[in-house]
């Protein structure tokens, strides 16, 4: 089988790997980093999203060997070596951005690509760079409220649904 | 997903190479073949990835003005790097899918495709884009052949797509809020000779050209040039999400917006 070495929240992985094997599968199973979450399989959730060299993509939609060389940051690669939460995290938590947390490695992932993007975002364009993540529990109010409040903005502003 | 054998070639001539074998097929960015052989409605038995190669990326301004743009570019870096020489493509790139959609999927991946409810058939049809492959080149009007079809030859790569610009554009995308493709989408393009108008999501057929739009806004590019005119709903497509009639409708509707817009 065909052997894919990346780099993963730092670190140098490599494993061996069906040309089949989706990057979810790669990270979830043959590194044990299962904080990528599986959702829907079908590229329309985002609990997968995971950054490859910067940039936001579907962990579910891309195969491992097409990641070879890349860098590859996951949830896991998000809070401090001391277990200690990240802003946008810390932002979700404090918000209650998240009611059952499936969804939420996406989330983050995610806001963390816009924020590098856009450092402070508005409303619309927080709602709208969320359009391919998909949250069944919260109604994406809080989640808002808590990128809004990682990006150092006020989240009383936004208004209630 | 069936196994099958993966290749990731560095130059346009190898993953030409790559794909003499028989039943290999290209893959650009993934976002419609990966879900696509996850469903099992394709099956090939290798995989030519397109995206390690360096000479298929990027967008630039040709010294006639045309803008050039690899086959292997992803629709974020379309948005990004075209904004300011052609920006109606840029925004059209830049509302494709979602974001993380946007950084993998590709230009050539999705002209290859032709889906009939794609945002970038409708722009290089109306852009009067050129099609170039590993072996030839091919005017956008000869190069969309009905739905999923195209002219591309088996094996064949879209290499790069060369866009004349046009002095005025807009494209006017009415949103499938569950699949992120366009319902209906409407390209109008106006250049010093004529004004090309192209429609998507609408047509059994996939992507087309509305003649007699192209002829009343040449004359005058206005929205009440197009009073009068409409498009019949024989052969528009038909689904849950809307009618013929509805995006016969919706065709019209929007292309008046999109002059608007661009006027």
């Amino acid at each position: 089988m065909p052997q894919v070495a990346m780099t993963v929240n730092g670190k140098p992985a490599r494993g061996e790997v069906e040309g089949r094997t989706l990057l979810s599968s790669f990270l979830r199973d043959n590194l044990g980093l299962t904080g990528t979450h599986v959702g829907c399989d079908t590229s329309q959730c985002g609990a997968c999203v995971v950054h490859v060299d910067g940039k936001d993509v579907k962990a579910c939609t891309m195969f491992a060997l097409e990641a070879e060389g890349a860098q590859v940051d996951t949830i896991e690669g998000q809070a401090g070596a001391d277990g200690s939460l990240n802003v946008i995290q810390q932002a979700f938590q404090d918000h209650h951005g998240l009611q059952c947390g499936f969804c939420t490695p996406g989330m983050v992932m995610t806001a963390a690509a816009l924020l590098k993007e856009t450092p402070k975002p508005s409303e619309a364009e927080i709602r709208d760079y969320l359009e391919g993540n998909i949250c069944r529990c919260t109604g994406y109010h809080n989640i808002v409220k808590a990128i809004l409040a990682a990006s150092g903005q006020d989240a009383g502003a936004i208004a209630a649904e | 997903m069936y196994e099958f054998e993966f290749e990731r070639p560095g130059s346009i001539s190898d993953a030409v190479a790559a794909l003499k074998t028989d039943e290999a097929q290209a893959l650009g960015g993934g976002q419609t073949l990966i879900p696509t052989m996850k469903q099992r409605l394709a099956n090939p038995a290798k995989l030519v990835s397109l995206t390690g190669i360096g000479e298929m990326q990027g967008v630039c301004v040709e010294d006639d003005g045309a803008l050039t743009i690899g086959g292997a570019t992803p629709h974020a870096v379309v948005a990004e790097k075209a904004a300011a020489s052609y920006p109606a493509l840029a925004a059209l790139a830049g509302n494709i899918g979602d974001p993380a959609v946007r950084n993998r999927g590709t230009i050539g991946g999705s002209l290859a495709n032709n889906d009939p409810s794609a945002c970038y058939p409708a722009a290089a049809l109306a852009s009067g884009a050129v099609i170039v492959t590993n072996a030839r080149e091919i005017p956008a009007d000869d190069y969309f052949q009905g739905m999923f079809a195209t002219a591309l030859e088996e094996g064949e790569i879209i290499t790069s797509v060369r866009f004349p610009v046009p002095r005025a554009a807009n494209y006017q995308k009415f949103d499938q809020a569950a699949s992120r493709f366009a319902l209906v989408g409407v390209f109008v393009a106006r250049f010093d000779d004529g004004v090309r108008v192209a429609v998507t999501g609408a047509s059994e057929d996939g992507v087309f050209r509305w003649s007699e739009a192209e002829a009343a806004l040449g004359s005058d590019f206005s929205a009440a040039a197009l009073d009068g005119l409409a498009l019949p709903a024989d052969g528009m497509i038909g689904d849950l999400h809307g009618t013929p009639e509805y995006r016969a409708h919706l065709a019209a509707v929007l292309t008046r917006r999109a002059v608007q817009a661009a006027a």
